[in-house]
């Protein structure tokens, strides 16, 4: 089982972090995410009552050791106020994946040989509105030295590097809601192709702000009916959905090369079996029909991983709660085939919202997870599909089910589209 | 210590987010209070609006110890 090996190299998983809306934690935020539980409330960060949608998956406030976010447990109260959130969330998912991995470089070629690559689909919205305030107020000579590095998408991997002296590769992902899934990609491809040996990988957001949901308002993509009902607001498939949720969070995975890992006795939790890529060239904001593109990365990433369509159990679609839904599911159907009765889907998003550039990182975690745990989590609120399908999408609740490769979708503006395969690290 | 020199120890403190005992009028905030090239820059501009003086680019930049600042600001006010 080497099917993507590049000379010989292949990627496995040795760390995982996750700040979501469930909570700051992979592992609590996994347990909550298949008993059901729902990240989802009305919006606290500001005052959301002028604009049409007023709920959101906030990361909750509270004791680290309750998976809530106690910020300076992860980052020094000196230099918090140089970043936006999103590198403060960033931040603290890639510090539980550096620690959770165990890997600590102890000389220059070791430092040398590990990068970071953890991008945002936005960056640092809420700075930016902020210190247009300022200048826009007759200030600008009072803007803060650290406004274009607060919001400077790269910023979490530089900050990271910074802290523990990893001096591979540095670089960012920006593909909107497919900037996790291309940072794990494009990551495992640089220790693939031998360029770091170990990439700490993901995506981080922090749109909840009155610019940000005030854009996705006049995109008309965001829900807008359930504001007095709000855990019933993301609903993917369900024929009563009306637009996505907006989450923020981060998910960072630790990727390193197999070897590597197994020398150093590393906990591995999975490998990378195969990454594809493709671009619609059809709309900024809709997808071609059919969901052609999101057809074609699936077959990029299945080619690309050297297994069949049938090795596939479970599929963290991306499946946010819009119309769209039906598409990727037509593509799913289409792509599977015969072997679509047998699989099992659900989205994640039902529980945590749209992490936008974080999504694509945290539901990579969740198919490690559910291949470890032969657990799948559910989709909440999947009570009247708007269509029928011989694929199993986890309704409601989550199912025991032995998975040993999964698939994640991830879709973005643009017309950019990602999927990866994770699998069970066999020898 | 005068009113000046208290308030400017306070911004300091909050600032760079260092020891009260440590914002001494001999410590230089790059030397001996962490502060990089950018906050020093942040520290100018709060002493800018919390004393509402004009701090041009080339008086900031002797500007290196919380003694320069006392001073500064106290001939500024003085004036």
């Amino acid at each position: 089982m080497s099917g993507n090996a590049i000379n010989g190299r292949r990627v496995v998983v040795t760390g995982i972090g996750v700040v979501s809306p469930l909570a700051v934690g992979a592992e609590l935020t996994w347990k909550r995410l298949i008993e059901g539980q729902s990240g989802i409330g009305r919006i606290t960060h500001f005052d959301p009552s002028e604009l049409p949608a007023q709920v959101a998956g906030q990361v909750p406030e509270g004791p680290t050791e309750e998976g809530g976010l106690t910020l300076s447990d992860w980052v020094p109260v000196k230099d918090q106020k140089k970043m936006d959130r999103f590198i403060h969330l960033g931040l603290a998912a890639a510090i539980q994946a550096v620690e959770d991995s165990g890997w600590k470089p102890e000389n220059e070629d070791d430092r040398c040989a590990t990068g970071v690559m953890i991008g945002s689909g936005i960056g640092g919205l809420q700075t930016i509105y902020e210190g247009s305030l300022t200048v826009s107020s007759g200030k600008a000579r009072r803007l803060s030295p650290f406004f274009i590095p607060s919001a400077l998408i790269n910023l979490i991997s530089g900050h990271l590097s910074i802290r523990y002296g990893f001096k591979g590769p540095n670089h960012a992902v920006v593909t909107a809601c497919a900037t996790g899934v291309h940072a794990i990609g494009d990551a495992s491809r640089l220790i693939q192709y031998g360029d770091a040996d170990v990439m700490i990988a993901g995506g981080a957001e922090a749109a909840i702000c009155s610019l940000g949901i005030a854009g996705f308002c006049s995109a008309r993509a965001l829900s807008t009916g359930s504001n007095d009902d709000p855990t019933k607001a993301s609903r993917p498939w369900d024929k009563d959905r009306d637009g996505f949720i907006m989450g923020e969070g981060a998910g960072v995975v630790v990727l390193e090369e197999y070897e590597h890992a197994k020398a150093r006795g590393a906990k591995i939790y999975g490998e990378i079996g195969g990454y594809g890529l493709s671009g619609d060239a059809h709309h900024i904001t809709a997808p071609a029909e059919g969901h052609e593109g999101a057809f074609r990365a699936m077959k990029a990433a299945l080619k690309n991983s050297g297994l069949q369509a049938s090795d596939i159990d479970y599929v963290n679609a991306h499946g946010t709660s819009t119309m769209a839904d039906d598409l990727e599911l037509d593509a799913v159907e289409r792509f599977f085939g015969d072997h679509a009765k047998n699989l099992v889907m659900s989205s994640t998003k039902s529980a945590i919202g749209h992490l936008l550039g974080a999504a694509g990182a945290v539901e990579a975690i969740f198919c490690l997870q559910a291949i470890r745990d032969g657990i799948v989590p559910p989709t909440l609120n999947l009570e009247n599909p708007a269509r029928e399908s011989v694929i199993d999408r986890v309704p409601l609740k989550a199912q025991k089910r032995k998975v040993d490769v999964a698939l994640s979708n991830s879709f973005g503006f643009g017309g950019t589209n990602a999927s990866i395969i994770l699998k069970r690290c066999k020898d | 210590m005068s009113d000046i020199a208290d308030k400017v120890k306070k911004i300091v403190v909050e600032h760079l987010g260092v020891e009260e005992s440590k914002v001494t009028p001999e410590a230089s905030f790059i030397d001996d209070l962490g502060a990089d090239s950018l906050d020093t820059v942040e520290l100018v501009m709060a002493f800018e609006e919390a004393f509402s003086v004009e701090i041009p680019e080339d008086a900031a930049e002797k500007i290196a110890t919380v003694k320069d600042a006392i001073d500064y600001i106290e001939k500024q006010k003085a004036a």
